[in-house]
């Protein structure tokens, strides 16, 4: 067998392990969510089928199969079939590039099956498309309510990676490189990235809960008021893989922010005087981060309303961007001219950038902004609030 | 900043795995319709097949028979790309960022100030508030 031919099997059995591990922690992600939002409003969850509901993911996914496969007759039949399947393959091929560990961890192979100089380029561009999969998916159904769904999803997702895209310049500045490799080095040297960009940080973790229609901006698939939005004319397999989409981009959001801001795979080195090499042991690390940034996409599922529409638009556009690009131009700055401080200056900087966020954001302003009465002008079509 | 592994690393390998990353996950998409549509039930009726409209007949629903929506989503798309070309042109700026400093900073401040005009003609047009 040729050099090449073995590597590319290699890859093809990494992609594949990766690919069914993320679908086996989709579905025990669902039935975690359930089992947690049953904790938090104080009922059991799902605890029948198998010990403690373990087997509930895996009737779910043997129903879906086995039920009836509908396509409605005004949808667009190629279109309609073609959009789970392009949502699915972008999320599940955006986890493939985080590195999980040091080159050579994983039984000396390494631990990530494609690694690009352009990481986070990449990354981002197949969130993007993820964007497709929604939008066309609404469009091909051919009916009201997906098409609501599918516009406000696609305005919603495309609005906030802007927000994305631009939180992570000042990063980019900091280390000067894009690949995953470069950032986690860094920080293993430096420090984890949150503390000299905490504002980036916050920016970024709001964009990935708009980037993937999670509470509380899960307008597209609002289910008191366009029925489930784009998902509405799906049935059996096509609605499961809609759902296993959006499961998979919140793992990937999580472990990106993970490695991204909080140092990867790399545990924290002052625990390294307690026990040696514990801050290298292989994916412990980023799966406790992954699985802390999961509670907190649950947790705010269970705690925050839902955004109405122009006030999710006035928060991307006329906060989260504006907020960016001061970020970046923060980090600029501070980068060029920096005087005796050191970095830590710049963490202050940042930290002062997050309390802006809050006293600007409209859930703080309206504590001096008394008029709480509107104008007769101002009361619109749109109803009350 | 290179690791390691990097010095080592072919990089057109790398884009041969990010085929095969995306070859294999959009053919569990194509296996997973596959295996629904051969294993479920096929018992569609007229009725079963109509689309939602809290038990109504649809009117003029289906692809392509002109609904319309507001041109909120038209200009919102367009900002956006706008501004996702500022970001594409940031992006080879940030990461060159300190080999070019300070001379690039007084550059991305004069960049960063010329989208802002546009960003306060949007704001002043009233182009992003939803009614």
């Amino acid at each position: 067998m040729p050099d090449w031919l073995a590597t590319l099997l290699i890859s093809l059995l990494k992609a594949v392990l990766v690919v069914l591990g993320l679908l086996t922690t989709f579905a025990y992600m669902t039935l975690i969510e359930r089992r947690l939002l049953g904790r938090m409003q104080l009922r059991p969850g799902p605890n029948r089928v198998g010990p403690m509901g373990l087997l509930q993911p895996a009737a779910d996914a043997i129903k879906s199969i086995f039920k009836e496969d509908l396509t409605v007759t005004l949808a667009d039949k190629l279109v309609y079939t073609l959009a789970p399947i392009v949502a699915i393959g972008m999320a599940l091929t955006a986890f493939g590039g985080l590195p999980a560990g040091p080159a050579g961890s994983l039984f000396g192979e390494n631990p990530w099956v494609y690694n690009l100089d352009t990481g986070i380029l990449a990354l981002l561009a197949l969130t993007s498309m993820g964007v497709y999969g929604i939008f066309l998916g609404g469009w091909a159904s051919g009916s009201k309510y997906p098409i609501l769904g599918g516009l406000r999803s696609s305005a919603q997702m495309i609005s906030y990676e802007l927000g994305m895209g631009l939180s992570l310049l000042g990063l980019l500045m900091i280390v000067g490189t894009t690949s995953f490799h470069g950032i986690v080095g860094w920080q293993a040297q430096n420090g984890p990235m949150i503390l000299f960009q905490s504002l980036g940080f916050v920016l970024f973790l709001i964009s990935s809960f708009a980037e993937t229609n999670r509470t509380p901006f899960d307008l597209p698939e609002a289910e008191q008021e366009i029925v489930a939005g784009y998902l509405t004319e799906y049935s059996a397999i096509k609605w499961a893989l809609f759902q296993m989409a959006e499961y998979v981009n919140m793992i990937t959001a999580s472990a990106v922010m993970a490695t991204l801001f909080f140092g990867g795979w790399k545990g924290p080195q002052f625990l390294n005087g307690l026990i040696p090499g514990i801050s290298d042991w292989p994916l412990i690390w980023l799966i406790v981060k992954i699985a802390f940034f999961l509670f907190l996409f649950i947790w705010v599922r269970a705690t925050l309303p839902r955004l109405r529409y122009d006030q999710l638009m006035r928060f991307g556009w006329k906060l989260v961007l504006p907020l960016a690009l001061a970020n970046t131009v923060m980090t600029a700055a501070f980068l060029a001219f920096r005087g005796s401080g050191g970095l830590w200056f710049l963490g202050v900087l940042s930290l002062a950038g997050v309390l802006a966020l809050l006293v600007l954001s409209d859930r703080v302003r309206v504590l001096w902004n008394q008029s709480s009465i509107r104008p007769e002008g101002d009361i619109v079509r749109a109803g009350g609030d | 900043m290179r690791g390691g592994a990097d010095a080592e690393r072919r990089p057109t390998i790398e884009y041969a795995n990010f085929v095969i990353m995306l070859l294999v996950a959009l053919g569990i998409g194509i296996v997973a319709v596959l295996a629904s549509a051969l294993l479920g039930p096929k018992k569609a009726s007229r009725t079963k097949l109509m689309a939602y409209e809290s038990g109504n007949d649809p009117e003029r629903g289906g692809v392509g028979t002109g609904q319309r929506f507001p041109v909120h989503f038209y200009l919102v798309a367009m900002l956006f790309i706008i501004f996702d070309i500022e970001t594409a042109f940031f992006y080879p700026l940030a990461v060159a960022y300190q080999k070019l400093i300070p001379f690039a900073f007084f550059e991305a401040v004069t960049f960063v100030l010329l989208l802002l005009v546009g960003y306060v003609y949007i704001l002043k047009k009233k182009v992003l508030e939803w009614a």
